[in-house]
């Protein structure tokens, strides 16, 4: 049931035209940042409020919504959110990736593959990725416009000379079409490839700071790197403990004050449906049908 | 007193417009796609189609230019009642809506600037049939190739050639709609 005391999808029609204006514009140039007039959310900043105003401007009531948090479907942000949906534009929701049609995320890409017809909405705490290397909004307008990216490939540069690698883990640069540098939110950059040559549709909303991007589908999107320290999409060197999974982003899990410790897969819906399969992991408990 | 420019608009605003949005999406980002769209029924000239995208996309804060046939009484009323859309010339718009020939030259448009190429026209071409099928697309949100029915080759091959800067196009036939944004490569 909708609260009828709110529009559908909780925002005005004019705030939704000027969201839908920038995602169109953003879907025109790749990976340029679109400035928007972001809106107060019931929720403070910092809890994805760039992700939930895009959702709210891209829902039909037709659509089947996913929210994720860091990969689970089951945390404080995600589940929030979904409920948030549930009320203000009575969609349905799921857990499952493959059934979801708008798929909102905080900080990580579903493993298993999307498809044409999916969307996906990244909630981006800052958009700029020059950001941390110039702080002036001013100067990262020009860079962006004049296409001066030099000073990203100077601080991968440092992190080789100072760790022998490239230590950025997360909210690793991506290149856009050969054009736009784009902060791919902060995911795990083990997830940097998947959003390259994607069937979905792929849009970051940044809503304290007030910037809308997006990637059409089958886009090219490059991790940043160098001939003689080529990217690398790195994960904890471990299965899971769970469903035994090898080739999905792992968190590490404290589980006693000796010292113990599991590897879990991020992505809950992926474990559990693995799970459900028959897959067992070294410390998993076979699932009784 | 004259009625007709009060109908015709979306019977539920919020859902059709939702759904008008979607069609649109998928069609800029999936450039060469052709979508079917309702909910407008706008009065002659302009298609069922090009209602749509107005009423979704253009209000008080989108400056709208009318072009040709387009720029008739009937449809001046209509729009203004329905989007509240200043109606402006080619130099100041958001927005354009006309068939192919009435809004040549194009290089009256804006085409957005080198730090916001965002600031640049979005032109609404009204068509007389839409067919995948004619030139040759290639670029972001197309897999390897797409076709589409494009009123002429040149004209986008020296949009592209501005990019990041540039126009985009929706293309409207009777409730059909597709699109062309700046960053696509069009062969003849």
């Amino acid at each position: 049931m909708t609260d009828t005391a709110y529009n559908f999808a909780y925002l005005d029609e004019q705030t939704k035209r000027m969201i839908r204006r920038a995602i169109l514009k953003g879907l025109a140039i790749p990976g340029y940042q679109v400035p928007f007039a972001s809106r107060e959310m019931p929720m403070p900043y910092g809890w994805g409020t760039g992700g939930v105003q895009v959702s709210a401007a891209t829902l039909t009531p037709d659509d089947r919504l996913k929210v994720i948090d860091q990969g689970a479907d089951d945390t404080t942000n995600a589940v929030s959110i979904r409920k948030f949906f549930e009320r203000t534009a009575g969609v349905a929701t799921t857990e499952a990736t493959a059934e979801a049609t708008v798929i909102q995320t905080r900080h990580r890409i579903p493993e298993v593959p999307l498809t044409e017809g999916q969307i996906l909405v990244y909630q981006v705490p800052i958009p700029e990725p020059l950001r941390f290397l110039e702080p002036r909004e001013t100067e990262t307008r020009k860079m962006h416009a004049l296409e001066e990216y030099g000073l990203m490939h100077v601080k991968l540069y440092e992190d080789i000379a100072r760790h022998g690698q490239i230590a950025t883990a997360y909210a690793y640069p991506v290149k856009v079409e050969g054009r736009y540098v784009m902060d791919p939110s902060p995911i795990p950059k083990f997830d940097n490839p998947k959003m390259s040559d994607c069937g979905a549709i792929q849009l970051f909303g940044a809503g304290r700071e007030q910037r809308i991007y997006a990637l059409p589908p089958w886009t090219q999107v490059v991790s940043l790197d160098f001939e003689d320290f080529p990217f690398e999409a790195s994960k904890a060197d471990a299965a899971c403990d769970l469903c035994g999974a090898e080739n999905s982003y792992l968190d590490e899990v404290i589980t006693d004050d000796a010292g113990g410790r599991i590897f879990v897969c991020s992505d809950t819906d992926y474990c559990r449906s693995r799970r459900e399969a028959g897959f067992v992991g070294a410390q998993g408990e076979e699932q009784v049908a | 007193m004259q009625t007709e420019a009060l109908q015709g608009g979306f019977a539920d605003p919020a859902v059709d417009a939702a759904h008008a949005f979607r069609a649109a999406m998928e069609a800029m980002a999936r450039p060469g796609t052709i979508q079917t769209v309702a909910g407008a029924e706008p009065p002659a000239p302009l298609s069922q189609a090009a209602g749509v995208l107005l009423l979704t996309l253009c209000d008080a804060e989108t400056p709208l230019h009318l072009a040709g046939a387009h720029d008739c009484a009937a449809v001046r009323d209509w729009v203004v009642f329905h989007t509240g859309a200043p109606l402006v010339g080619a130099e100041k718009a958001m927005f354009a809506l006309g068939d192919w020939a009435a809004l040549q030259p194009l290089d009256r448009f804006p085409v957005g600037t080198a730090q916001y190429p965002d600031r640049s026209t979005t032109l609404v071409v009204e068509m007389s049939a839409l067919e995948a099928g004619g030139a040759t697309l290639s670029g972001p949100g197309i897999r390897e190739r797409a076709a589409l029915s494009l009123p002429e080759v040149a004209a986008f091959q020296r949009n592209a050639m501005l990019y990041p800067l540039g126009v985009d196009f929706y293309f409207t036939a009777g409730a059909q709609l597709a699109a062309l944004p700046r960053s696509i490569t069009v062969e003849g």
